[in-house]
């Protein structure tokens, strides 16, 4: 028999809103969890996003002995890019390094009184993989000709934590809030049926196929579903823009940068969609089960 | 053509319902099938609809093999068999018409075939100009003759009539087997389940006695045993 589209689907819409109310609580706690997975996968997202940026631009500095003359220290340079986990050095003389210094400090008395000699040579050594940059620095620290390292490990293990935490979270949500909402759909739809077990009676006794019967529930699922993420994706949207405002307007989180949503708007549209769909269906699948049974 | 042989049907809390059966119906014969309650009456029907299968026996209706039939062929045998029950079971909210458009749709009918064969069978049972009414505005003899309509909407072989006139005082009782009747001689094979002796009794055709899982009598007319 071929699928009447056009019958399951006024069907489909006709119970939703047969149960009016209870579609409109279904459809609200489901936007509700897309809404919680959405925010937490986003953050974890950002904060990897803002790992990359850190990680391109985190470096250890490697003080070499005073002692070197140009050619070991050259030398220093060439064992200190085998290290493992190391992308990058680069050479910064004394020099160089007291006019970084006189870049950043306002303290005019100290940039009067600086000298070259008060700095010393160095390699600024750059990673790969940030997780693992204490292993580095202390590679770098035990390499020949290097006296001292210097580096940042708070500012690197903050953003790890941050990540790492929002990634579990947001995949143990995703899991749970899943669950829940193929729960509380698949009610909704369960009281269609138990409203609408005198058609089913009929249509089973004059011959109506199992999937006949299904249909219309299946896309009420799929409905429910998909109203729900276009509801929750124009909320998700909302409240991105507004965080990402606000934190691009605070003074202490300048070092925080957004990725703008009109950026990945994309990937969330179709993350929220498939999500709201494997929902919805899963849902009313899930509420139709008992009726395999001929 | 509905075939039983050697049927029997033992319920899991243990009730034997039927005790060796055989049965033979031609297509277009009009039969009675009485008996007490309990005497399996009940049981055959559910065996006919595919809704149980047989513990021992062969089963084969409309060419449906019931002992071995697949989930997918259900709906092709209950195609082939109209249903109808003492009560009614019509949908109340929606109308004489919508009752039997909705059995059409349900088996995939064209919009085209719906609107060319209902007028068709509300005329066959007399209810063409109740088309737009509600189940509940009508009377039960009337809502009996929608039910008759809906089981004859799909076009089927067979129809089957689980106590048709239950709920009916003896003069509609008899304008529904008359109604009976009329579509048996248009061509239908129709079984009628009932125990209203009287009812049987007046017209002349085939009975099949059932007493305690068991046919003990087989012929024309209530006392043919």
């Amino acid at each position: 028999m071929r699928h009447d589209f056009g019958y399951f689907m006024r069907e489909g819409v006709g119970n939703l809103f047969s149960h009016g109310f209870m579609s409109f609580a279904a459809i609200g706690i489901t936007v509700a969890c897309l809404l919680i997975m959405g925010t937490f996968s986003l953050v974890a997202y950002n904060a990897e996003k803002l790992l990359e940026t850190l990680q391109s631009e985190y470096e250890i500095l490697a003080f070499v002995d005073e002692g070197y003359n140009d050619a070991q220290t050259k030398a220093v340079g060439e064992a200190l890019k085998k290290l493992p986990n190391v992308k990058a050095v680069e050479f910064i003389t004394r020099e160089e390094a007291m006019e970084a210094f006189e870049e950043r400090t306002l303290d005019d008395y100290m940039r009067a009184h600086i000298e070259p000699d008060m700095f010393r040579d160095r390699y600024a050594v750059y990673v790969n993989d940030l997780n693992t940059v204490n292993q580095t620095a202390k590679a770098v620290h035990d390499a020949d000709g290097v006296d001292d390292v210097r580096v940042d490990e708070d500012i690197a293990g903050g953003f790890i934590l941050v990540r790492n935490v929002a990634g579990a979270v947001s995949l143990t949500l995703i899991a749970i809030l899943l669950v829940v909402s193929v729960f509380i759909i698949s009610n909704t739809i369960r009281l269609t049926t138990f409203d609408r077990r005198d058609e089913i009676a009929v249509m089973k006794m004059v011959g109506a196929t199992n999937w006949f019967i299904r249909w219309p529930f299946v896309y009420e699922g799929f409905l429910l579903g998909l109203l729900s993420s276009v509801i929750a994706f124009g909320l998700q949207w909302l409240v991105y823009a507004t965080v990402a405002k606000s934190i691009a307007a605070a003074d202490t989180l300048q070092f925080l940068r957004t990725v703008p949503f009109a950026e990945i708007w994309r990937p969330v549209a179709l993350s929220f969609g498939a999500a709201g769909v494997v929902i919805g269906v899963g849902g009313s699948l899930t509420a139709i089960r008992k009726f395999l049974q001929v | 053509m509905i075939r039983l042989k050697d049927v029997e049907k033992e319920y899991e809390n243990g009730t034997y319902a039927l005790r060796g059966i055989s049965l033979t119906i031609e297509d277009g014969e009009f039969v009675f099938l009485v008996g007490p309650s309990g005497s399996g009456k009940s049981t055959i029907i559910k065996l006919l609809t595919g809704e149980i299968l047989p513990t021992a026996g062969r089963v084969v209706v409309n060419g449906f093999s019931l002992t071995k039939i697949s989930d997918r062929q259900i709906p092709l045998l209950r195609r082939s068999i109209g249903v109808i029950f003492q009560d009614f079971r019509l949908i109340e909210k929606k109308t004489v018409y919508e009752n039997l458009s909705f059995a059409m749709r349900a088996v995939g009918a064209s919009p085209r075939t719906i609107r060319s064969r209902i007028p068709y069978v509300l005329e066959l049972v007399g209810l063409e100009e109740k088309a737009d009414q509600y189940p509940h505005e009508l009377s039960g003899g009337e809502q009996q003759r929608v039910a008759i309509a809906r089981a004859l909407v799909n076009n089927p072989y067979t129809i089957i009539a689980d106590e048709p006139t239950g709920n009916l005082d003896p003069a509609r009782s008899l304008e529904i087997m008359r109604l009976l009747n009329r579509i048996n001689e248009l061509g239908t094979t129709v079984v009628i389940v009932t125990h209203e002796r009287d009812l049987v009794n007046r017209f002349h055709k085939r009975v099949v006695l059932l007493e305690a899982g068991q046919i003990t009598g087989d012929g024309i007319g209530y006392d043919a045993r």
